[in-house]
Formats: C-alpha cells, structure tokens, sequence
C-alpha cells in the first residue's frame, strides 16, 4: 500500500480503489472469519464474493493452499476469531476489517495502522442488550432464579421450601469500566434504588456517580461488582485475587466484558471456598471451556456469550457490518470507525 | 361493635406471660425467625396437633384473640366462627384472598398484612423472570451446566427486551414499582387497573384484552379476588399474540392455567415467567418440559433481608394489637 491514511476521517483517497473503478462490490473478496450469524452470512454472499474461513479448518496457512491471499480485501471477524498480525501479513490487498462485535481485543490494532487497514466495530446496537444481561445475571444469582427454576424442574418444590435468596434492590453497585455499557447498566441499576460507584481510566465529568480511581477501594465499597470495561493490555486480570477478597464472601461478581478480565484460577478458588459470594458469567478466558468446579453451583449462573446475542440486536449488528463495508468499497464515511 | 370489651377482658384473665397467639400453618417467617418471635408470644400450633382443626380450636383455642396467618393458609368461615374472642388475624403476606374478609368484617375482626413490604422483592423478581424468560438465561445457564456449549456450539437467539410494550396488570404498589424498573430498559409502559391512575403518564386500558392486544409482554401484579379470578383467559392469551410473553407474580388463579398450558404447547404465546401456580406447589408437568418457561417456586419475598423486615412487621402489629394501640400495616375493611 502506498499512500498515507488518515485515521478516523474515512475521507482520504484509496489509490487501488482509482486502479479498479468499474468492478462490481460482488467481486470483492470478504474473508469471514467464523460462522457468526447466518442473516450476516446471506448478506455477505449477496453482495461481496465471500470466502469461509471455517471451510479451511479455520487456518490461514491452508486457506492460502487453495486460494490467492490478495483476492481479500475485507475481513469480517468476531469475539472468536479476529485479525491478528498473522492474518493480515497473508492478506496484502486487505483494506478493511469489519467486526462483528463492539469489543476489538482480537484485532491488532497497531497493526492495522501501521498498514493503513480500516477498522469498524459494532457499538451502540449492542448496548442495551448486554446491559439487559447484567441485570439478568445480578437477579440470576442474588434471587437464585436459575438454582430455583432447576429445583421446580426437578420436582423438589413438592418436598420443601426452597430456601432464602438476597434482595437485590437498594444494594450498592460498582461498575468497572463506565463507557456506553457501563452507563447503560448504571441507569437500569439505579431503577432498583441501588447505589453506584465506578472505576474507570478517568473521572467521567457528566456521570453523577462516585468515582473510585482504585478498582480495590471500588470492590470494597460495593456489593455488586460488574466488569464492563474494553479488553486491553491494562486491564487484562484486573479482578485478581487481592480485587475478589476485597468484595468479599457476600460480594458477586458480574462479567459481561472478557473472560480475561477475570483471573479465572483466583476466581474459582474464591467460589469454592467461599470468599466470594456469588458470580454470573457471560464470557470465560478460553470459550467455549468452563471451569469444571463451576458447573451446577447454586451461586453461580453461566451463559454461553450471549451478551448480544438476540435475533434484533445480531441482525442490527449485521446491517452495521454490510453498511460499513459498503461505505468503505463506495468510497464513503465509515459509520462506525475505529481507525 | 364488642372487640375492645372482649379484649380488655381476656387480657385481665390472661394467666400465661406472653399473648397467646394461634398458627395454622407456619410461616416461612416462623420457619425462619421461630426464636425471636416465640420470645414474645405463646404460639398454639394447629399443625403439631393430632386432633382435627375444629376439635383443636374448641379445645385449645378458644379464648384465642389472635391468628398468625400466611399467604396460602385459608382462614375460613368456620375457623372465625370457632374462635368467639378473635381480634386479629395477622397475615404475612400482601394477598388477602386467603381469609374470609367478609366475615372479619361482620365479626370486628381486624387484619393486619404486609402492606408494600414485598413491592421491591415482587418487582425485581418480576423484572428477573422477564429478563431470563426473554433472553433465555436459565435454558443458557442450563445448556453450559449440561456441557452443550464445548459440543453443540453456539446457544440459539434470546428476544430483545428494549422497545417492548409491556402491559402491566394491576398498577397498585407493586405494578408501581415493576413499571419504574422498566423504564430505564426501554420499555413502553401500558397498564390496567380497578380505576385510572392520575399521578401516572402510562397509557391506561380499562379492559384486560385490550390492553394484550397492545403489548408484547403481560406482567400480573394485581391480588386475586372475584373479579380477577382467571380474568387471563384464552382470549387475552390469543389477544396477547405468538410474540407474546406473561409473567405472573400475582397469584396463580388469575390465569386459566390449563388454557396457558395449551397455548404454550401449541405456540400462541412465546413464553412465560411464573412465581404462582393455581395448585401450589402442584406444576403441570408441560411446563417443565418447555424451555421457554421459566419456574419459581413461589418465593417473590423469600430474601433475607425482607424476611427479617416482616418478622418486626409481624411483632410490632400483635405488640400493638394487644395493647391497644393502633396496627402497624392494616387492611382497610371498609370498603
């Protein structure tokens, strides 16, 4: 590539895109990483010549055995499988990876720069859905919802009385990362009359909510600590031991961010022997794998990733995905750039 | 009416140091909170007793001036009429429709209940069941417990709660606090109810049906009486939609549960969050079955923190009662 970007602007002139005017969007190249959302896949093969990663066994190395890497010009990728440094060395002509998904913590970032490679995310469609889950989980596990469903299931409600959960309205909750998620959590939280605090990079000027410059003085201060935060080389871990012990044995702790946010060792160790209270999980640090000690704990509620996972939202997502792929190849603005 | 002479006479003749106090069935706050509440009151148990109820409160529970009641132990005609110096029934729970208000009412019989105690708990649990039956969140849970995610991939789509129009039945205390708790989501607040509420914006419908017709998701909230007694019926599941959604923390006789049973089986309506059941704790064996159904064993106010709320509720009413002091939290039985 041999001109100069200019990130965020999406107005600078592509010189490969002057060399081949007059071909047609459904000639181009789109690498789909993974399968991700059929309605996503349709549109792909609509309207670009899409390629399958997942037909190759996932694998670059044998999906350049059977096809050119400069016929890829995009890369459509997700919380699974992004574009790492890897994938975009083996694809010279890549113009544009478009993530399915809001969190960019599998696209090499730095890479993509360097190149002068397009990045576009899927925020504010998801927003509402993951912070939906949040509150899902919160009630999941301080009223035992899914432990008392199984318990009806299993025909146990005719022998004896379930047992006491933990009210959840008025409790104080702290949020790890105040962003777009973060403040849609907030808002739904303070409906309940809860109390919020936050810990984030900086103090958010507009937020009427304290602010805890230290993640420890947040986890001891609340008891609700919700992980909402971007997956970054900082906050990699950032629930850690010394973090769970802080919020302690009548603590839960909500993960709708990454799994490798949360020391998961530290994190099941403080289950089983009781220094934290409760947790609900919506992602873990090698998915589809989840501990083992956690299966079946009454205190514990799991979910498959499934924070946007809604037909409306997915299919939002998807739209998102075609437009700015579209915007990209018609030499327009990007609707939701990242670089 | 005689109560007050009645009572200031038991209480000369009142040989035991602590008020006697009758229980039918316990409480779970008996269950739970025994101790404290035994420190101040003597407690007859009917349930202990081998003899039958009748012969038990002509027996023992004669000169009783108060019953210590719960939301599903009946506190019928003939219990009332067996007890000639009852003052007081106390109920834990919000529901009413267990004991025969009629006859207190005849007898001077006053009532003494939760109140808005439950409202938060009943909400959350409101807004829980809808959350999960929507997004799948205990069919998920279950699906990674049973090692499905590692072996069958991806878990299938939930449905958005944001956008919705939800209609709530019954905006008293606790369709209040469901409608604020939804707000924030995104949802559309539409209600029905006994009379229009002034102080609220939601658009109001003044006939169940209608206001199915109009949402997406139905949550009960209003007690069950005469007129509420399965105001849910086919026609409001159909009016409802195959997109629709209930919810009921009520009580389980509001809805035909048979008729919700079938439209569940057969896809008229998309799903279901429920705390009540007509036949506690009978649940009909389809909705186990069914993955878009979510089951709670009846226990909207069953938290720690709320359960210690009621036993100081439960105390402060008898403490007032038996010294002739105004009730903590009393049922308005003129109506």
């Amino acid at each position: 590539m041999n001109h100069q970007p200019t990130p965020q602007t999406g107005k600078e002139k592509n010189p490969n895109l002057k060399k081949i005017s007059g071909i047609k969007m459904e000639s181009i190249g789109v690498l789909m990483t993974c399968p991700m959302h059929k309605y996503l896949e349709q549109q792909l093969e609509t309207h670009f010549n899409l390629f399958k990663l997942w037909h190759c066994n996932s694998s670059i190395t044998e999906f350049l055995k059977t096809h050119q890497g400069n016929t890829i010009r995009a890369v459509v990728g997700d919380t699974n499988i992004g574009a790492d440094a890897e994938l975009i060395a083996s694809f010279p002509n890549l113009e544009i990876v478009a993530s399915y998904s809001v969190g960019l913590d599998k696209i090499d970032l730095r890479k993509c720069e360097e190149k002068g490679i397009r990045v576009a995310n899927t925020p504010d469609v998801l927003t509402d859905d993951v912070a939906d889950l949040a509150i899902g989980l919160i009630l999941g596990v301080l009223r035992r919802i899914c432990a008392s469903d199984e318990y009806v299931r299993i025909g146990k409600w005719k022998d004896a009385d379930f047992g006491l959960a933990t009210k959840f309205s008025g409790k104080s909750v702290g949020i790890v990362g105040l962003g777009r998620i973060g403040t849609a959590i907030a808002k739904r939280a303070e409906a309940f009359g809860c109390s919020i605090s936050y810990f984030s990079r900086s103090q958010k000027p507009f937020a009427n909510y304290k602010f805890y410059s230290n993640i420890i003085d947040l986890a001891t201060s609340c008891q609700i600590l919700i992980v909402a935060c971007a997956l970054t080389e900082e906050t990699r871990h950032i629930i850690n031991r010394e973090v769970i012990d802080a919020l302690g044995p009548k603590g839960i702790l909500i993960n709708i961010g990454r799994g490798a946010h949360v020391d998961e060792t530290e994190l099941v160790s403080a289950l089983l022997e009781g220094r934290l209270g409760g947790a609900g999980l919506d992602v873990y640090e090698n998915e589809p794998e989840v501990p083992e000690e956690l299966l079946g704990l009454g205190n514990v509620v799991l979910q498959p990733h499934v924070g946007s996972d809604t037909v409306e939202t997915s299919d939002a997502m998807a739209d998102l995905v075609i437009s700015n792929l579209k915007a990209h190849f018609s030499n327009k603005p990007l609707l939701t750039p990242v670089i | 009416m005689d109560c007050n002479g009645y009572r200031q006479e038991n209480h000369d003749q009142n040989l035991f140091p602590k008020p006697k106090v009758l229980v039918l069935e316990p409480p779970p706050v008996f269950i739970y909170h025994e101790d404290k509440l035994s420190q101040k009151f003597h407690f007859l148990k009917a349930w202990d007793s081998p003899l039958p109820l009748d012969q038990f409160l002509t027996t023992h529970a004669h000169s009783v001036q108060a019953i210590l009641s719960h939301g599903s132990c009946p506190v019928t005609t003939n219990t009332i009429r067996l007890l000639p110096s009852l003052g007081l029934i106390v109920t834990t729970s919000a529901g009413l429709d267990q004991i025969d208000l009629q006859e207190c009412r005849r007898r001077g019989v006053s009532v003494a209940y939760a109140g808005s105690l439950f409202s938060a708990d009943v909400a959350d649990i409101a807004v829980g069941l809808l959350i999960d039956a929507l997004r799948k969140i205990s069919a998920g849970n279950r699906y990674v417990t049973q090692g499905l995610w590692a072996n069958n991939g991806d878990f299938s789509l939930g449905s958005k709660l944001g956008g919705r129009k939800v209609g709530i039945v019954g905006l008293g205390s606790i369709g209040l606090e469901v409608g604020k708790r939804l707000e924030p989501f995104g949802c559309n607040i539409l209600y029905c109810s006994r009379n229009k509420k002034s102080s609220v914006s939601y658009p109001y419908y003044s006939n169940v049906c209608e206001l199915a017709a109009n949402c997406e998701v139905l949550i009960i909230c209003c007690e069950l009486n005469d007129q509420t007694r399965h105001v849910i019926n086919k026609e409001v599941l159909l009016a409802l939609g195959k997109k629709g959604l209930i919810i009921n923390v009520g009580r389980g006789a509001i809805i035909d549960e048979q008729e919700m049973v079938r439209c569940l089986m057969q896809g008229e309506i998309a799903g279901a969050g429920l705390d009540v059941f007509e036949n506690e704790p009978h649940v009909p064996s389809e909705l186990i079955s069914l993955d878009n159904v979510v089951l709670s064993p009846h226990r909207a106010v069953h938290t720690e923190e709320t359960l210690m709320a009621l036993v100081d509720l439960v105390i402060g009413n008898l403490e007032a009662f038996f010294s002739n002091k105004p009730l903590l939290s009393p049922v308005l039985l003129d109506e």
